[in-house]
C-alpha cells in the first residue's frame, strides 16, 4: 500500500521533470533546425522567468494557503541584488560561470530574507492582510530602488537616496544602481538552458517540499490551523519557512530575468503589480496548487498572444475573465455540486 | 498522583461565567466522561485544557508538571491531543497524511532534507510510514490510506481524527462528542475502538458526549456539568441515577 | 509656516476622497468580510461616466453624477449577484479574494477598450468659489470645501443609516453572524446587496470629488486610491466607520506632507510602510475590535 503511494506520488513528479525536459529537446530542435523566429528565441529566457515565478507563487498560494501580491517585489529585489553583484565585480571575479551562480544564490538569499522579514508581522494575521502588505512591499520596493543611488570605489560602496553628486565617490568610482535608470551594462549571462535548469531546481525545491514533513505541517496549516495547532505544530514557523522559500525561488527568477537584460530598471512594466497579477493568473488558470499546471498555464498563456497577434489587444481581459470564470468553475460550491453530479452520471453509464 | 488534576477553573466571557469554578481528578488509564446539556460548557473546558483559552483562574496539572497557560502546541508536545466536534480534519491532504502530520514531533528531520530528500528522509519517512499504518489498521482505515480525508464517509472522518490525535503521542486523549452524527451500529463500533485504544495504547480518555449508551457503556467515572459549574462526580452507574442530574437533563 | 498650512490643507482634503472610499471599503469588509478589490475600479467607472455625460452629452453635472451613482450603484450589485455571491461559502478563503482581483482587473481592461489609455482631463463639475485666508496667502479650493464636508456627511449619515433604520440593524446582524441573521429572518442575501449598493454609489461620489481635485482620468485612475483607501480603513480599524474616516484623513496629510517634505516619488512608500507599521503594532486598528474564531 505505501509503497505504491510512494511510486504513485514519484511517477507524478517525474512526469513534470520529463515534461520540461522534453519540451527543452523540441525547442532545441527547433533552434538547431532554425524553425524559431529570433523574436520567438528572445521570448525564450523571459517564459523561463514567469515559469519560475509561477511555481514560486503556487507554493505560496497552493501549498501555504495565502495570497501574495508582491512577488514581483520578490523578484525585482532577487534582480537588483544580483545584478549589482555582478556589476561590482564585473571586472574583478573573471570566471563568469562562478560570478553568475554567487550573483544567483545572493539573489535568492535577499529575496528570501525580505520574505522572512515581510513575512513576520503578516503571517500572524489571518484573511486578506498578507496580500495587500504583500502588494504594498511591491510598491515601496520599486518606489525605493527608483530614487536609491549606490556606487562602489576604493573606500567601499556608497548609498544615497537623492542623487549619484551626494554619493561622493572618487573619481574611477563605478555607479551600481542608478536611481531611475537602474543598473546597465551587467553582461546578459542568461540562456534558455540554465533558464531550464533553474526551473528544474524550482520544481525540485517545491515538489520535495511538498512530500517532506515540512510541507505536510504547511499543508496542514492550510487547510486547518486550529487542527494543526492542537497537533503541535507550530504556525508561524512553517508559514514562516513557506514564503520565505517562495521568496527565495521568485529570487530566482528575478536573477534569470535581471541577466537577460542589458539595462535593469524598476519600472511598473517589470515589476508592477501587473506581473503579480500574471502570475496569480498562470497559478490559477493551472490549478491552484498544481505545479505541472502552472508551467503549462505560463506556456501556453505566453505563446498564444504571439501567436496569434490580434489577441494581444485582449490580453489583459482575457486574464481577468481567466480569473473570474477558473474560480467560479473550480470553488463555487454550486458549480462542485454540479460538476459531481455530472460525473456520477458518467460513472453510471460506463458501468 | 491523578494523571490529569484540574482545580478552581473559571473562565468569563464578557458577563458570562462559562466556567465557574471546575474541578477533575483522572486517574491513569481512566475513562472518563464529560457530559450535561447544551451550553453547559464542555466544549470550552475542553478549549482550556488544551490552551485555546486562557483560564482566569485555576490550575491544570497534567501527570506532575503544570501547564495552566502554555500554548496550545506546547500542551500538546506536554501530551493532550484532542477531537473536535465539528470535524475538523486536514481535508485536502491524503488520508495517510493526515496521520503523518500528527507524527510531526516524533519523527523528525531538517528543512534541507525535507527540500534535498537525503537518505535520512527515506529513512524517517519510511518509519513514519510504518507507524502511520499500524494506527489506520487499528481505526480499519488501511485501506483508504491514500484518499483524500474529505472523501472519507463521516464516521470514518471521524475515526481518522482520533487516529491523528493518537498519532502525537499523548497521554491524555480529549473526544468532542466522537458519536455525534453516527448510527446506533457504528456507535457500537465506536464503543469498541475506544476501548481498544486505551488498553493498547495505554490511555487515558476523556470524552464529551450526548449518547447515553455510549457514556454507560464505556465511561468509569462522569462528571456532569450544568451552567459551567460541576452538579456531580463520581461512578458512572451513582451519577446516572441521581434525581438532581436527571432533572437537569429532563428539566422540571 | 503658509505654505505648512495649505499642504495641511490639501492633505485634509485628499484624506476626505479616501476616507469617503474607505467608508465603502470598510462596510463592504466588516459586513460580506470580503475584501473587494474592485472598489477602487468602481470608482474609475462612475468618473468615466460623469466625464463623458458633461464633456461628451453636455449633461448638467447634478444629473450627471446622479446617473454616475445610479450606474454605479447597480453594478456594485450586479458584480456581487455574480462573481462574489457564489463564492460565499468556498471552501477556501483565497476564492473570492483572487475573483475580486479578476473583476477590478476586468474592469480596467474593458474601460480601456471603451475609452482608451489617452488621459481625459476630467473638467471640474464643481464650480465653487475658493476661500481665501489670510490675505490671500492660503487658499481653499471649492472643491476641498464639498469634499471635507461630504465626507463628514457621509460618515454621520451612515452611522445614523446603522444604528437608526431595520436595514441598518440587519447588516450589522449579518456583520456578527451570518448563519444566525438567516435564523432571525434576516434576508442576508438582500443585506449584503443592498451594503454593496451603498458601497458602490459612495465610489461614484468619490469619484467625482478625486476627479475633481486630479482631473486626469485614466483606465487605471482608480485603483492606486483604493488600495490607499483600504490602508485608511485598516489603519482605522477595519469594519469601523468613524475608522475608516479617520484613517483617510490621517493618510491623506500623511501622504501630502511626505510629498511636499520628504520626497514625492516616496509617498506612497511612506503611505504602504504606515500600513506595515500598523499591523505590526496594533493589528485591528485605531479603532478595530479583536474578532476570535469560534473553536
Amino acid at each position: 500500500m505505501e509503497k505504491k503511494k510512494l511510486n504513485k506520488t514519484t511517477k507524478s513528479n517525474l512526469i513534470t521533470y520529463g515534461m520540461v525536459l522534453a519540451a527543452y529537446l523540441i525547442v532545441q530542435g527547433m533552434i538547431a533546425g532554425n524553425l524559431l523566429s529570433n523574436l520567438m528565441q528572445g521570448l525564450l529566457v523571459p517564459l523561463c522567468v514567469y515559469i519560475i515565478l509561477a511555481l514560486s507563487l503556487n507554493l505560496t498560494v497552493g501549498i501555504l494557503g495565502e495570497l501574495s501580491l508582491g512577488h514581483a517585489g520578490f523578484m525585482c529585489i532577487g534582480a537588483f541584488t544580483s545584478a549589482a553583484f555582478t556589476k561590482a565585480t564585473m571586472d574583478t571575479f573573471t570566471n563568469a560561470g562562478l560570478r553568475f551562480f554567487v550573483a544567483l544564490i545572493i539573489g535568492a538569499v535577499c529575496a528570501g530574507i525580505f520574505g522572512f522579514l515581510i513575512g513576520i508581522p503578516v503571517l500572524r494575521l489571518k484573511g486578506d492582510y498578507l496580500a495587500i502588505v504583500t502588494l504594498a512591499f511591491g510598491e515601496i520596493i520599486k518606489n525605493i530602488i527608483n530614487v536609491l543611488y549606490v556606487g562602489i570605489d576604493s573606500n567601499g560602496i556608497h548609498f544615497s537616496m537623492k542623487d549619484q553628486m551626494s554619493l561622493g565617490m572618487e573619481p574611477g568610482g563605478k555607479m551600481l544602481i542608478s536611481g531611475a535608470m537602474g543598473i546597465t551594462g551587467t553582461p546578459r549571462q542568461s540562456t534558455f538552458t540554465i533558464g531550464v535548469v533553474l526551473i528544474l531546481v524550482t520544481l525540485f525545491v517545491v515538489l520535495n517540499l511538498i512530500n517532506s514533513r515540512d510541507g505536510r505541517a504547511i499543508m496542514a496549516i492550510r487547510d486547518n490551523r486550529i487542527a494543526a495547532e492542537s497537533i503541535g505544530i507550530d504556525i508561524t514557523k512553517y508559514k514562516l519557512k513557506a514564503f520565505a522559500i517562495s521568496a527565495a525561488l521568485a529570487g530566482i527568477g528575478g536573477v534569470l530575468y535581471a541577466h537577460n537584460l542589458a539595462t535593469l530598471t524598476a519600472l511598473p512594466k517589470n515589476f508592477g503589480y501587473n506581473m503579480s497579477i500574471m502570475f496569480l493568473v498562470f497559478v490559477v488558470l493551472g490549478g491552484i496548487g498544481n505545479m505541472r499546471g502552472s508551467i503549462i498555464a505560463a506556456v501556453i498563456l505566453n505563446l498564444l498572444p504571439e501567436l496569434l497577434r490580434g489577441l494581444s489587444d485582449y490580453r489583459m481581459l482575457f486574464y481577468a475573465i481567466v480569473l473570474i470564470v477558473m474560480m467560479l468553475i473550480n470553488w463555487a460550491p454550486k458549480a462542485i455540486e454540479m460538476r459531481e453530479r455530472l460525473f456520477s452520471k458518467f460513472k453510471k453509464k460506463e458501468a | 498522583m491523578a494523571l490529569l488534576e484540574v482545580n478552581h477553573l473559571n473562565i468569563s466571557f464578557g458577563g458570562l461565567h462559562a466556567v465557574d469554578d471546575f474541578h477533575v481528578s483522572i486517574e491513569k488509564g481512566q475513562l472518563y466522561g464529560l457530559i450535561g446539556p447544551n451550553g453547559a460548557g464542555k466544549t470550552t473546558i475542553f478549549n482550556l485544557l488544551t490552551g485555546v483559552y486562557k483560564p482566569d483562574e485555576g490550575i491544570i496539572n497534567l501527570d506532575g508538571q503544570d501547564i495552566t497557560g502554555k500554548s496550545t502546541i506546547d500542551i500538546n508536545k506536554a501530551g493532550i491531543a484532542r477531537t473536535f466536534q465539528n470535524i475538523r480534519l486536514f481535508h485536502q491532504m491524503s488520508v495517510l497524511d493526515n496521520v503523518k502530520a500528527g507524527l510531526h514531533n516524533h519523527d523528525k528531520y531538517s528543512l534541507f532534507t525535507s527540500i534535498v530528500h537525503t537518505p535520512k528522509y527515506f529513512k524517517v519517512e519510511k518509519t513514519m510510514n510504518e507507524e502511520a499504518m499500524k494506527l489506520l489498521k487499528v481505526f480499519d482505515l488501511d485501506k483508504e490510506a491514500d484518499i483524500l480525508a474529505s472523501n472519507l464517509p463521516y464516521g470514518k472522518q471521524r475515526k481518522l481524527e482520533i487516529a491523528r490525535a493518537l498519532a502525537t503521542k499523548p497521554k491524555l486523549l480529549l473526544l468532542d462528542e466522537p458519536a455525534a452524527g453516527m448510527n446506533p451500529n457504528e456507535t457500537e463500533e465506536l464503543m469498541d475502538t475506544i476501548r481498544f485504544v486505551r488498553d493498547n495504547f495505554d490511555m487515558t480518555i476523556l470524552l464529551i458526549e450526548h449518547d447515553m449508551k455510549l457514556v454507560s457503556g464505556i465511561c468509569e467515572e462522569l462528571t456532569v456539568l450544568n451552567f459551567g459549574h460541576v452538579l456531580r462526580q463520581g461512578k458512572t452507574s451513582d451519577v446516572l441515577h441521581d434525581p438532581e442530574v436527571i432533572k437537569a437533563y429532563l428539566g422540571e | 509656516m503658509s505654505s505648512f498650512i495649505s499642504y495641511l490643507i490639501s492633505g485634509i482634503s485628499l484624506g476626505s476622497v479616501y476616507a469617503i472610499i474607505a467608508l465603502g471599503y470598510t462596510m463592504v469588509y466588516g459586513i460580506a468580510k470580503m475584501l473587494n478589490f474592485a472598489h477602487g475600479d468602481v470608482i474609475m467607472v462612475g468618473s468615466y461616466v460623469v466625464y463623458v455625460a458633461v464633456s461628451g452629452m453636455g449633461l448638467n453635472p447634478i444629473l450627471a453624477i446622479l446617473l454616475s451613482i445610479i450606474i454605479c450603484t447597480l453594478m456594485g450589485v450586479v458584480i456581487e449577484g455574480v462573481a462574489y455571491r457564489p463564492l460565499r461559502n468556498a471552501a477556501s478563503p483565497l476564492a473570492v479574494l483572487i475573483t475580486a482581483i479578476g473583476v477590478s482587473y476586468l474592469l480596467q481592461n474593458v474601460a480601456l477598450l471603451i475609452w482608451g489609455a489617452d488621459t481625459k482631463s476630467f473638467s471640474n463639475v464643481i464650480s465653487l468659489p475658493s476661500l481665501k485666508l489670510a490675505g490671500g496667502s492660503i487658499v481653499i479650493t471649492g472643491v476641498t470645501i464639498v469634499t471635507i464636508i461630504g465626507g463628514i456627511l457621509i460618515m454621520a449619515g451612515l452611522m445614523l443609516f446603522i444604528s437608526k433604520t431595520k436595514t441598518g440593524q440587519a447588516m450589522l446582524a449579518v456583520s456578527e453572524d451570518k448563519g444566525a441573521a438567516q435564523l432571525m429572518g434576516i434576508n442576508v442575501n438582500k443585506t449584503i446587496s443592498i451594503t454593496f449598493a451603498i458601497g458602490s454609489g459612495l465610489a461614484a461620489i468619490a469619484g467625482v470629488l478625486l476627479c475633481s481635485a486630479y482631473p486626469s482620468l485614466t483606465p487605471y485612475t482608480g485603483a492606486m486610491p483604493g488600495i490607499k483607501a483600504f490602508v485608511a480603513a485598516v489603519f482605522g480599524g477595519i469594519g469601523s466607520i468613524p475608522g475608516a474616516f479617520i484613517g483617510g484623513v490621517v493618510l491623506g496629510i500623511l501622504e501630502i506632507f511626505g510629498k511636499a517634505y520628504i520626497s514625492s516619488q516616496m509617498a506612497d512608500a511612506i503611505v504602504f510602510g504606515v500600513l506595515i507599521v500598523v499591523l505590526v503594532v496594533k493589528p485591528t486598528g485605531i479603532l478595530g475590535k479583536n474578532i476570535q474564531e469560534k473553536v
